[in-house]
């Protein structure tokens, strides 16, 4: 089935199964493999979104749900190989070990809501897994960013 | 930097320590760091290779049984499809996977010895298909008796020996004998991205060669296996590590086995073959941290004096051998805690199981032993009614004091210090605590997102039980005794007409292997930070500075490097700065065409040790540590939540200050789950909770505030004074928590995880 | 691994079409099944499981959105209610306010963000985290077909595991609730703080109990419902009366007898509060 999609700014026609995976047509239609697959059963994060501004997991997103919505992945962060500026605090802040978890973090991280305390950053990010780093860093490149948001 | 704030925890740094250091100290940028944050690092299911197929396992159903038949399902189309089992396997290749001992088959021949036992491999080029075609083989089985239980196992895979001193006369001299037994159970290292490689036939100039890119830890371990398999020379191996997501161990020896299975599919089909596993298959089919029994007898005096340790430690090694007898000796070697003791006897056992082989995990024994040994301590201070800090400061190692493999400890013992930071630290954030609590009761507003969340409801009914408790621990850094003699580990430099790059095998796995190597040579060079460039790691490039494990990546190998780097500058000559540094080196390059410097490790002089005995310097140096855990527990649901974690570690040298505090904080919340949520469950031999949702890691709202103090205690052999950071914090936060539980309910539990069901059997 | 291409989809924009749909598919003996988030369907897809082949995908159906307040006291929540939508209603705040502890509690703000209450009641899971709060204040479900529309009460809406009372041709299209007067309470005992499935969750308004992952549905405690709204206060009474309710078994989250605890504990909590004035925000 033909889908309209807009990612990141840029619209798409791609050919696929509606009920394939938006996470599926992100990586092997558009070639953003930024958006990793830890689990498949919604648990660790690492394939979130955003959908219209909404973080979601993209593994459990039929891509026939998005059309007419606006996605936004990692790859639409960064502009003109300028950084956004949450990712330069997760590089400032050593918030990325592995990596793997970093783009879903990130997504997760951009849906908070604008003046959030430790305490509701904790809550928005709890549905996106860090084996690396305990989160304390994560929370310090948040919260940098975050300030940075409030200026 | 900018300075941390917003929340209880946070990290102290050293500061004027690094004296004259220009990067070494200092918080550079990640080598990688760029390509992760923008989504552009390509970790091995990112990749697809042109005309490539996905291969997937046909795994045992049964614990162990003999294979009566294998047998393909004659109504289904199986066009397209490629086979591949033990026959496929042929001479010179051995279908053996090459670790300590070569029991472990690629593929099952005749028998099972365990559930998820790779017994076929099929490939196809479409995924759905693939899926679909091995759900239509069946394996018939005649079933054979399975020893699952390892605490009732007889078959003994490895055992070893350690003897110090007149065991018996201790135990004679002592005024109180007190005994305990302390279990701790498995864990799955639970890296966010899942095992996967692809392989391609051919390498190089050599089409009957092999290439396997991958994720992993040690890329040469993968070669070995992959010579043995396949009958090659390592010419016609190459091995090539891509962005990887997490290891901790469990990427150690496991991607040999895989690499080898899509290796056999690739030659077969004569094409790339990529097998990533899915969470559900990693987690039954993978390895996971050695569960333990350890029983301890302690022979100690009336004022606190300890006499003399007994320990006898119990591994389950699951159905094959692959790394148990390494593991098993660094539990041994670690299993008295800190403290001194004039006898000691120490007896290991790695029992056989019919369950699926467990392995590395960050800590490698050592979690084990040291939660006994710690556990038991607060024991032995309930026994004697000493306080536990006052039992542990009289046996804590000093400089001089003699472990119990008679190593004397020359130096860098850290042992009262990260006692004395780790107490200083907790003071300060309780009192930080209890000032918070007191302004947010008053303000009372900002708790909205999370009330539900982090709160039962019923806590307020019944008020939680609160206990803190302390763990100190040691880690020795790098392999064991005489074990980097005999890898003879190889790192070096290439001169480049804009810097050097450096040529190592060690791989970044996340801890920050690319930019503390990085900031090692260009200290030493005495060049800045970004005109190094690291080499990928390709072992058709890179030469075997020896596995990514045991804490050894910068203590050891960057040691080489700094070996190196000192060796180049002297055939560089007179240079000022960076710029003054590339003009020589482009006129040696013009004048050598390439200059590559490639050093061996070199024993230390003064390390000495014995591997039939068990007796000697068992490592160059020891990390410490101190940890204090604050937990309470809710009366309703006998949840125990860690609600504050203070992690002292002296690691000799921070290189990279942010990046050895991310090493701390993420291997004490690694022990943190360990020690209260992870519990792998097995039913029939078989992990039965094999997903995310029912294998419980801790979330952000459940890891408490983690205060973190690097202490730095040189070790004159290290690079800049370093030791090895990986391993050490994850060796106390079980013993803390479950010591926290004891002094918050006044029960013993005796062993992790400390899960509620646990906690309500110890309270009622 | 899912087999996308194998699995068909129809998408209606207006619930008449859906309801269309469904009778059609229904009289052909090949029933759809419905979708909302997806985000139970996408598990079990990934899981390998393909519990049906045939869906019929509500997503664009705007009419079935959001929540709304009616009258002093009740509450209607769309079909495609999610959450987030719990979560951000003031009128819920107000009236229900443990279903935004629960809808906090349900999983990541990705989960809150596409699941729904209606898909929570129609999986069947015997540990929604939703399901016991609605059926403690005793929620009405509101099916409709092509030929009209029934109300069943939540509590009677479940004949076995995973088994309702929809049938093929109908649409859960809201969720009603007048919420009855009195305490509320809300507990989740689950595996951790965030991304949890429930060991026990127990909801009550008022003298109405309702448990969830301690039978094959989430279960209303009647036994004890009718000794305490006849004065009963004894806590030990209590606690036998709600284990004739809640039979929970071993499984591979919790085992038995610690669920039975659990119970019985948060049965003795909530006896302790039940007299005491209700809770404000």
């Amino acid at each position: 089935m033909k889908l309209k999609l807009h990612v990141n700014g840029a619209k798409h026609t791609v050919e696929v199964a509606p009920m394939k995976r938006l996470l599926d047509t992100l990586r092997e239609d558009l070639a953003l493999t930024g958006t990793k697959e830890g689990c498949g059963e919604g648990e660790c994060g690492a394939c979130t979104v955003l959908i219209d501004g909404a973080a979601v997991n993209a593994c459990l997103v039929p891509t026939c749900q998005v059309e007419g919505a606006e996605v936004r992945t990692v790859e639409g962060l960064a502009s003109d190989g300028r950084l956004h500026r949450l990712q330069r605090a997760f590089l400032d802040n050593g918030a990325a070990q592995c990596g793997i978890c970093t783009p879903g973090m990130m997504m997760a991280a951009l849906a908070l809501p604008k003046k959030s305390s430790l305490e509701q950053i904790r809550a928005g990010l709890a549905g996106n897994l860090c084996r690396c780093t305990g989160y304390m860093k994560i929370y310090d490149a948040v919260a940098q960013f975050l300030a940075g948001e409030k200026r | 930097m900018p300075k941390k704030s917003g929340r209880d925890g946070g990290a102290r740094r050293a500061k004027s320590r690094s004296g004259e250091l220009r990067t070494v100290g200092h918080n550079v940028a990640r080598a990688e760091g760029v390509e992760k944050v923008t989504g552009a690092a390509r970790y091995i299911d990112d990749l697809v290779f042109d005309d490539m197929l996905y291969g997937a396992t046909l795994r045992s159903t049964v614990p162990a049984g003999r294979i009566v038949a294998v047998e393909k399902d004659p109504q289904f189309d199986w066009t397209g499809f490629v086979f591949v089992d033990h026959r496929d396997i042929t001479a010179p290749g051995r279908n053996a996977v090459a670790m300590i001992t070569e029991d472990q088959p690629f593929l099952a021949v005749d028998r099972v010895r365990h559930q998820a036992e790779p017994i076929w491999l099929v490939a196809h080029a479409d995924r759905a298909r693939l899926a679909a075609g091995l759900a239509r083989i069946t394996v018939r089985y005649e079933k054979e008796k399975a020893q699952l239980d390892f605490e009732t196992a007889t078959e003994v895979l490895k055992e070893i020996a350690i003897k110090r001193g007149d065991l018996d006369a201790a135990f004679a001299r002592a005024d109180v004998v007190v005994e305990g037994t302390y279990r701790t159970g498995a864990q799955e290292q639970l890296y966010i991205e899942t095992n996967g490689v692809i392989a391609q036939p051919g390498a190089g100039d050599h089409a009957d060669g092999i290439t396997v890119h991958g994720s992993m830890q040690c890329p040469y371990y993968v070669v070995r296996a992959l010579r043995v398999l396949l009958g090659l020379p390592e010419a016609k191996v190459r091995v090539v590590q891509t962005t990887t997501g997490g290891g901790f161990g469990g990427k150690e020896e496991y991607p040999s086995v895989l690499a080898g299975h899509a290796a056999l599919l690739a030659r077969k089909a004569g094409k790339p073959v990529k097998m990533v596993y899915e969470r559900h298959e990693d987690l039954i089919a993978t390895t996971k941290r050695h569960p333990s029994i350890i029983t301890h007898r302690t022979a100690m005096k009336k004022d606190g004096t300890i006499l003399g340790i007994d320990i006898d430690l119990r591994l389950d090694g699951g159905a094959y051998v692959t790394l148990s007898p390494v593991v098993l000796s660094r539990a041994a070697i670690h299993a008295t805690g800190p403290y001194r003791a004039d006898a000691v006897r120490i007896r290991g056992r790695v029992m056989m199981t019919h369950t699926p082989p467990n392995g590395a995990f960050r800590g490698f024994g050592a979690p084990q032993s040291q939660f006994a040994a710690e556990v038991h301590m607060d024991r032995i201070a309930a026994e004697l009614g000493i306080e536990p800090i006052a039992l542990r400061r009289k046996n804590l190692f000093n400089t001089g004091d003699v472990t119990a493999t008679g190593q004397k400890l020359h130096d860098s013992v850290a042992a009262h210090e990260v006692l004395d930071r780790a107490l200083a630290r907790h003071a300060i954030a309780t009192k930080a605590a209890a000032k918070a609590r007191g302004k947010t009761a008053a303000k009372g507003a900002v708790k909205g997102a999370v009330k539900g969340a982090t709160k039962n409801g019923a806590a307020a009914n019944g008020a939680p039980l609160r206990g803190t408790g302390l763990a100190l621990f040691f880690h020795g850094s790098g392999f064991t005794g005489g074990g980097e003699v005999k890898l003879a580990s190889k790192a070096g430099i290439a001169l480049t007409k804009d810097g050097v790059q450096l040529l190592v095998g060690s791989t970044e796995i996340g801890q920050g292997t690319r930019t503390m190597h990085a900031q090692i040579v260009a200290e030493s060079l005495g060049i800045p930070y970004d005109m190094i460039d690291t080499a990928d790691p390709d072992t058709a490039r890179v030469p075997d500075s020896g596995p990514t494990v045991a804490s050894r990546t910068c203590m050891v190998v960057g040691r080489i490097l700094q070996r190196a780097a000192e060796k180049l500058r002297a055939q560089l000559g007179d240079y000022d700065d960076g710029k003054s540094f590339k003009k020589r080196a482009r006129k040696l390059l013009e004048a050598r065409g390439t200059v590559e410097v490639i050093e061996e490790y070199e024993r230390p002089g003064d390390i000495v040790w014995n591997d039939t005995t068990y007796e000697g310097d068992a490592y160059g140096a020891y990390a410490w540590g101190a940890n204090i855990a604050d937990i309470e527990i809710d009366p309703i649901s006998y949840q125990a939540r860690c609600t504050h974690f203070t992690a002292v570690i002296d690691i000799g040298k921070a290189i990279h200050p942010i990046l050895a505090e991310g090493q701390i904080e993420g291997g004490t919340l690694q022990g943190i789950g360990w020690a209260l949520y992870e519990d792998v469950v097995m039913r029939d031999g078989k992990m039965h909770n094999a997903s995310l949702t029912n294998y419980i890691i801790p979330t952000t709202l459940d890891t408490p505030p983690i205060t973190v103090e690097i202490v730095e205690h040189p070790y004159k052999n290290g690079p800049f004074g370093a030791k090895g950071v990986g391993e050490c914090p994850i060796d106390g936060p079980a013993a803390a928590i479950v010591n926290a539980i004891r002094a918050a309910t006044g029960k013993r539990l005796d062993a992790v995880p400390a899960t509620p069901e646990r906690i309500m059997k110890a309270l009622v | 691994m899912i087999a996308a291409a194998d699995l068909t989809v129809q998408r209606p924009r207006t619930l008449k079409q859906a309801l269309q749909l469904l009778r059609d598919a229904s009289a052909e003996n090949q029933p759809l099944t419905p979708m909302a988030g997806g985000t139970d369907l996408f598990v079990t897809l990934n899981m390998g499981q393909r519990p049906s082949a045939r869906y019929l995908d509500l997503w664009a159906i705007e009419k079935l959105r959001g929540v709304e307040a009616t009258g002093k006291r009740g509450l209607v929540f769309g079909a495609l209610a999610t959450y987030t939508d719990c979560i951000e209603s003031k009128a819920v705040h107000k009236r229900l306010p443990i279903l935004v502890d629960a809808a906090r509690q349900v999983g990541g703000v990705q989960i809150q963000n596409r699941g729904t209450l209606a898909g929570n009641i129609e999986n069947g899971s015997p540990a929604a985290d939703g399901v016991p709060v609605l059926m403690a204040a005793d929620a009405t479900v509101v099916l409709r077909s092509i030929d009209g529309e029934r109300r069943v009460p939540l509590a009677a809406y479940y004949h076995g595991y995973r088994k309702t009372e929809r049938r093929a041709d109908e649409l859960i299209v809201a969720v009603e609730v007048e919420v009855p007067d009195g305490t509320q309470r809300f507990d989740k005992v689950g595996t951790r703080a965030a991304q949890a499935i429930s060991k026990v969750v127990m909801a009550a308004v008022g003298h109405r109990l309702a448990f969830g992952s301690v039978a094959p549905t989430v279960v209303r405690a009647r036994a004890l419902e009718a000794y305490v709204e006849a004065g009963g206060r004894d806590v030990a009474e209590a606690q036998r009366l709600a284990l004739e309710d809640a039979r929970p078994i071993d499984d591979v989250r919790s085992t038995a007898e610690y669920r039975r605890r659990v119970v019985a504990n948060l049965v003795a909590a909530w006896l302790g509060g039940l007299d005491k004035p209700p809770r404000t925000r």
